[in-house]
């Protein structure tokens, strides 16, 4: 990550910009998602007009016919990269931005599609398709920073509105957003919630999640599946021991740890230290340790 | 092709805007005839009944609510029923109603989000809701002020809006206790009074004379408006059970498309959706959703798909009247949910998503292992109808400008609400003129 000193696409675009022709541009890109993050944009109802106000939304394909074309200030990207004409469409993307953010599981992570890694190539276009040959896809579903350089990644499936609104006024403003890193777990402990995994039994990723949804799951009696990704840092051997104690069986966790973060570094490790499948190599390597988030 | 020795006029939109995911759309005109229209499907797929074959039957929910962020309850609605079918259960009535009620929050948020955001800013030659809101900035609060009360009905029973966390196979992880339930009583009563002013908006739009010739299919529930569960049944007679409309399903693969192209019988295109839905339970409406579609001109049936819109804003006001209804005699279920053992077999389940017809299909081992997934979302099943209305609204409007031409071609596709995200791929629209 640049530092929270770089100077802003427009310095004092923080204050409300009473001339139009003066505001920041946005931009709203989708890759293989299920609209739900740029959604949230939307599902802020009482910040939508005066976000409208302030920004000049220059293009965002599920809102609005017009389009502006760039530079932009601020790009945000939802979805993977599935297909090559997406992987070079990013790259466009990235150079039309001064800032290019990511949004949710699927842009950060690869998503629930980026199970398709660990499948035989071709597999799973046979499975759905009568014919694949039609269908022009990769084998692989592929986080943003592995194809061009992102300057923030904001987590979670979906990802929360209120980070999303931080994010965008910090990045406007030149600061870097202030979002939290830790787990559900320390939420829960926060909140008073009482730990399902000590209590009850019941198997949860609280432990090892990046908190971000307000520990949603445990206040309403289930473990945390981990929509939010890994935590800064995690201890997930520690998790796995705990969780085989209390008999769940390997291919359980492995299930557990591979869903709509399944690509995302620690749960891919600890997915595979419980036998799941290793992910396919097919041109796109898998980085243990995971992409720099940033240059 | 056979044509004259003009060159043919084409309209094309690639990125099809204010639709959910990404599609395009293209007419060919060659000497004033329409000779080809394709709805373009081209976001990328996601191959979700592949990755399903392996996980257990109860991720099944929290998986496919993926497919589409606009409709997760669907998903789950769908997943939950096709599961609980393979495994002979049946849900505690107090359960059902819990289901509705949430199922009637994402119906309120959808049909608020598309009438306002999405669709209205056609009728009044607007690019989007926020030029809309420099006209009329009144309207767009109000649809924004309903589509909140809609997620809030979401948040409070499923914990979430976008991909509720509390619904599992049997029901819920915990029953909203009722204190939270009651605080939806007067929300819901001003989206109430808000949807039908919506209605009374909606119906003083100038609506193109189209009429569509269709054959509705949807599901029927014992009388009532059909929502998380019922009987398909068709405008020209059809009345069968879940399995037997999957059986009589049959999708095809064509080039254009990565979403499958969905006939009954194998032959015979159909519409989903809010017109397919109003025709087929219009006895079902609350007694205040009648008298608005009344008031707003429609009759028992509607074929103008221009005026879908005013349909949805009447599904709108049902929607908040029977929220409204469930909040007022709510009883908390106890349990949560039914308790559910994996048995192999074959289950089907089907629900009215905001924007039509989805249905899932599964078969689980005695372990409750997926063994194979078929999920048919509504538009897998309505873009040959909607490419049918482009070829009929292109026809009759030839004498618009390229740019006024296509951007009715584009008003043609949405009055659909076409969820492309769900349909697994992309739609592009093009006009081609000769």
């Amino acid at each position: 990550m640049t530092g929270p000193t770089e100077s802003a696409p427009h310095d004092g675009a923080s204050s409300a910009p009473a001339d139009p022709d003066r505001r920041p541009t946005l931009a709203v890109w989708k890759f293989a998602s299920c609209d739900g993050c740029q959604l949230s944009l939307l599902d802020c109802e009482d910040e939508l007009l005066s976000l409208a106000d302030a920004v000049n939304i220059a293009h965002f394909t599920e809102m609005s016919r017009a389009t502006v074309s760039g530079p932009y200030d601020v790009s945000l990207v939802e979805g993977s990269i599935t297909t090559p004409a997406d992987a070079r469409r990013i790259k466009q993307i990235r150079e039309s931005s001064r800032r290019l953010v990511t949004i949710g599981a699927c842009a950060t992570a690869g998503g629930i599609q980026g199970l398709r890694n660990f499948a035989a190539s071709g597999e799973y276009a046979r499975t759905v398709y009568a014919h694949p040959e039609y269908i022009t896809s990769l084998d692989t579903s592929t986080a943003i920073a592995e194809h061009v350089d992102v300057d923030f990644e904001l987590h979670g499936c979906p990802i929360d509105r209120l980070q999303l609104l931080e994010v965008i006024t910090a990045t406007l403003a030149g600061r870097r957003p202030v979002i939290a890193g830790h787990s559900v777990c320390q939420e829960c402990k926060g909140r008073g919630t009482v730990c399902l995994l000590v209590s009850q039994g019941i198997a949860c990723l609280g432990p090892v999640t990046r908190t971000g949804c307000g520990a949603l799951c445990p206040t309403v009696g289930r473990g945390c599946f981990g929509c939010f990704g890994p935590a800064e840092t995690t201890n997930t051997p520690s998790l796995a021991a705990q969780l085989r104690r209390q008999g769940m069986a390997p291919v359980e966790m492995s299930r557990l740890f591979r869903t709509f973060n399944a690509s995302a570094p620690a749960f891919l490790e600890e997915s595979v230290a419980q036998g799941g499948s290793l992910p396919v190599a097919r041109g796109v390597a898998v980085h243990p340790d995971g992409p720099e988030e940033d240059s | 092709m056979t044509h004259g020795s003009h060159p043919p006029r084409v309209i094309g939109v690639e990125g099809l805007s204010r639709v959910e995911g990404e599609g395009s759309l293209r007419v060919e005109v060659h000497d004033g005839t329409v000779i080809d229209v394709a709805l373009e499907i081209f976001e990328p797929p996601r191959y979700f009944e592949a990755l399903l074959v392996g996980r257990h039957f109860t991720e099944a929910p929290d998986i496919t609510a993926r497919i589409c962020g606009i409709c997760p309850v669907a998903y789950q609605m769908s997943a939950c029923a096709a599961m609980e079918d393979a495994c002979g259960v049946t849900v505690d009535e107090r359960v059902n109603r819990l289901r509705r009620l949430l199922y009637c929050g994402e119906w309120i948020q959808s049909h608020a989000l598309h009438i306002y955001l999405l669709h209205a800013p056609d009728f009044l030659g607007c690019a989007d809701a926020v030029e809309l809101a420099q006209l009329d900035r009144g309207a767009v609060e109000r649809g924004l002020q309903i589509k909140r009360t809609g997620n809030l009905v979401m948040e409070t029973v499923g914990g979430r809006a976008v991909h509720p966390v509390n619904v599992r196979v049997g029901g819920f992880y915990r029953a909203p206790d009722p204190a939270s339930v009651t605080a939806l009583i007067e929300p819901l009563r001003r989206a109430r009074d808000a949807a039908l002013a919506t209605v009374e908006w909606v119906a003083g739009f100038d609506f193109p004379d189209v009429t569509g010739d269709y054959r509705f299919v949807a599901l029927r529930d014992g009388g009532r408006y059909a929502i998380e569960g019922g009987r398909p049944a068709s405008s020209e007679g059809l009345d069968v059970s879940p399995v037997e409309f999957a059986d009589l399903v049959v999708e095809e693969h064509v080039a254009r498309s990565t979403a499958l192209h969905a006939r009954l019988g194998g032959h015979d295109p159909y519409l989903t959706g809010p017109l397919a839905r109003y025709a087929l339970n219009v006895g079902g409406l609350s007694p205040l959703a009648a008298e608005a579609a009344v008031r707003a001109g429609l009759g028992p049936v509607c074929t103008n798909p221009f005026r879908s819109i005013v349909v949805r804003a009447v599904e709108l006001v049902f929607a908040c009247e029977e929220a409204l209804s469930l909040a007022e005699s709510y009883e908390p279920p106890d349990p949560p949910a039914a308790a559910v053992t994996p048995r192999p077999g074959v289950g089907t389940g089907v629900t009215e998503a905001p924007r039509g017809l989805l249905f899932h299909q599964y078969e689980i081992d005695g372990s409750g292992t997926i063994r194979w997934a078929r999920i048919v979302p509504p538009t897998s099943q309505n873009q040959l109808t909607i490419e049918a209305d482009l070829r009929r609204v292109a026809q009759g409007a030839l004498e618009l400008g390229d740019d006024e031409l296509q951007w009715r071609c584009e008003q043609s596709v949405r009055n659909h609400d076409p969820c492309i995200s769900c349909a697994a791929h992309f739609l592009d629209v093009t006009v081609v003129p000769s």
